[in-house]
């Protein structure tokens, strides 16, 4: 089984439109999973037909019971997370650390569950779809993302598919870890930005970090040819391959406005160049 | 008064808006936060002088291991599972031990509350730094940068927040998405504003950071970037949902060019001052 992640450590790199594009390339063969479960995108583009539905629950909340508290204020003063004011939570601030569970002296307060959000698994014209959404305000994204690739395995093993291609989500924190450690190799989308530059290094320290194969591709690189030069070196210098750079074209915008894959609306130089890079890496 | 600046996707131009914004605030006194800590970017487009780093720590449990007796009391009560115990074993020769995952700690000290036998201390650990210092046109710069590694943004962007100042107008770059990190930095904003471009994705992921700032009662408007390419979508559901569109931004070459070199726009087209400056003062009056 493999497995391969496409990340950006900017968001808006074209990530979703190119990892869409590869699950059109893949004909059928692999599974896919939405780990940007803070923007799940991908399914704008691949229509899915929902086959199942998950309740997660990743975070718990304290409540105080009004009739049992004497409002003594132990549990405010144990709380690292500034949670609770007057003897009342406030749940945006709430980590479900259950520390004031063990110091409430009256057995007052209680932690539950929350819905955080949902798992789906989902039937899509390029393959089963393992994702997710996560209500807003939560917290426990990373565990999220670990449930959407848990469903994308146990569904590649049932349908005997030996490929799981995850859309990761922008940055460096919980859910990327989440979605990165454990995976074959990991697809860099990044732009010739400053920006962008600064981003890919993170990400790629990260992947080290992690023992993850990494490689890059540069998106809309004629939008600044010094900069696409720049990356150029900085991934020879760093022993990373670059495996494709993909022309700036509005048929990108286009296509996700009729929910399609680049290389499934029409010929282009980004379909041509997105299909060689799935030779490679595919 | 204290602005943020959000998008429920990244890359749609939140830094660009904010930091133009700040460059255009020229008669007053501006300080601006990078609470994207996971990738910081504000910095790469006002140059920085003065510059001052500073380490940032968050709490930790520190385990004597000459005290534990392996009992697994903090194990049980960790609600994060960051405490594996293995007990002890002396007859199959297996030596006790207690491993923490500090990726995984919160820092609630609830396993030092429950340890029977005194063997934790409170300790410290750095999770990344923040660095201050002045901007193009007077700016004062905050942002802070997570070590790699680091799951935990929040408390980094908790440590930006409590840099701010209480005189002056404040804009705050929040990270993308609608998670934990964002809901911090944005928490406690007079006004957010929300940077989505036209495109099916710009729509749905705006329509989630909607929710998030109603959930919030946070006041907040549109600026929608790259205008001009994609569809209406985003134009309808802000007509139908009487958002305002605080300011587009048209789709130019120029405008992702100047990008590309870290160069912020307003500073290339001055025509651009007044239009920020227009902006300012809208959302200034739903401060009113
Ligand atoms: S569960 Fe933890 S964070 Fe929540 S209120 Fe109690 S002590 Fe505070
Ligand atoms: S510790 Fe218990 S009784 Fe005291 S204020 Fe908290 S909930 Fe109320
Ligand atoms: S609760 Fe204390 S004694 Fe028990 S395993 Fe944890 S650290 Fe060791
Ligand atoms: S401080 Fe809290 S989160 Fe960290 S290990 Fe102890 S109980 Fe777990």
């Amino acid at each position: 089984m493999k497995q391969i992640a496409i990340l950006s450590g900017k968001g808006g790199t074209g990530k979703t439109s190119i990892t869409a594009s590869f699950a059109a390339l893949a004909k059928g063969e692999c599974v896919l999973a939405d780990c940007d479960v803070d923007a799940p995108d991908l399914h704008l583009i691949l229509e899915p037909e929902l086959k199942e539905k998950m309740e997660f629950t990743g975070s718990k909340t304290a409540h105080i019971d009004p009739d049992k508290c004497i409002c003594c204020g132990t549990c405010e003063e144990a709380c690292r997370f500034d949670a609770i004011n007057d003897c009342e939570v406030d749940p945006i601030m709430c980590e479900g650390c259950g520390v004031c569970v063990y110091v409430c002296p009256e057995d007052a307060v209680t932690l539950e569950d929350n819905l955080s959000g949902y798992a789906f698994i989902s039937d899509t014209r390029f393959g089963t779809l393992s994702h997710a959404e996560l209500n807003i305000a939560e917290e426990a994204s990373g565990k999220l993302v670990t449930l959407v690739r848990n469903n994308a395995l146990e569904i590649a093993e049932q349908e005997g598919k030996e490929l799981i291609i995850i859309d990761g989500s922008p940055g460096i924190g919980c859910p990327v870890i989440a979605s990165l450690t454990g995976v074959d190799l990991v697809l860099i989308i990044t732009e010739p930005t400053v920006s962008g530059l600064h981003d890919l290094e993170r990400v790629l320290d990260l992947a080290r970090h992690f023992n993850v194969e990494a490689r890059v591709c540069i998106n809309k690189y004629d939008i600044n040819y010094e900069m696409t030069a720049e990356i150029l070196r900085f991934c020879e210098a760093r022993g990373v391959d670059l495996v494709g750079k993909i022309p700036f074209d509005p048929v990108v915008t286009e296509s996700i406005v009729e929910a399609m894959a680049v290389v499934e609306f029409k010929d282009s130089e980004v379909s041509d160049e997105i299909k060689r890079i799935w030779e490679q890496i595919g | 008064m204290m602005i943020s600046v959000a998008s429920g996707k990244g890359g749609t131009g939140k830094t660009t808006v904010a930091v133009n914004l700040a460059l255009s605030l020229e008669n007053e006194r501006v300080q601006l936060l990078d609470c994207d800590v996971e990738e910081p970017n504000a910095h790469i487009f006002l140059s920085l002088t003065e510059k001052e780093v500073n380490p940032v720590y968050t709490t930790v449990p520190i385990f004597d291991k000459l005290k534990c007796n392996f009992c697994g009391e903090c194990s049980r009560f960790c609600q994060f599972n960051a405490i594996f115990v293995i007990g002890e074993n002396p007859e199959k020769g297996v030596k006790g031990d207690v491993i923490h995952f500090p990726e995984l700690c919160h820092g609630c000290m609830g396993c030092m509350l429950v340890c029977p036998n005194d063997a934790i201390n409170e300790g410290q650990r750095i999770i990344g730094e923040i660095a201050k210092g002045k901007g193009d046109n007077g700016i004062d710069l905050v942002y802070g940068t997570l070590n790699i590694g680091e799951a935990m943004a929040v408390p980094l962007v908790r440590a930006v927040k409590r840099e701010i100042r209480d005189e002056g107008t404040v804009i705050i770059d929040s990270p993308p998405g609608t998670s934990c990190p964002v809901i911090a930095s944005v928490k406690d904003s007079d006004y957010c504003i929300l940077v989505t471009e036209p495109t099916p994705f710009g729509l749905y992921d705006l329509k989630i950071a909607v929710e998030v700032l109603r959930k919030l009662e946070i006041p907040f408007g549109v600026v929608i970037n790259r205008s001009g390419i994609g569809d209406s979508g985003v134009y309808d559901y802000c007509k139908e949902e009487a958002i305002e569109i605080l300011l587009e931004i048209p789709y130019m070459r120029e405008i992702a060019v100047d990008y590309s070199h870290g160069m912020p726009f307003v500073t290339q087209r001055s025509e651009w001052r007044s239009r920020f400056l227009d902006l300012f003062k809208k959302i200034t009056e739903v401060d009113k």
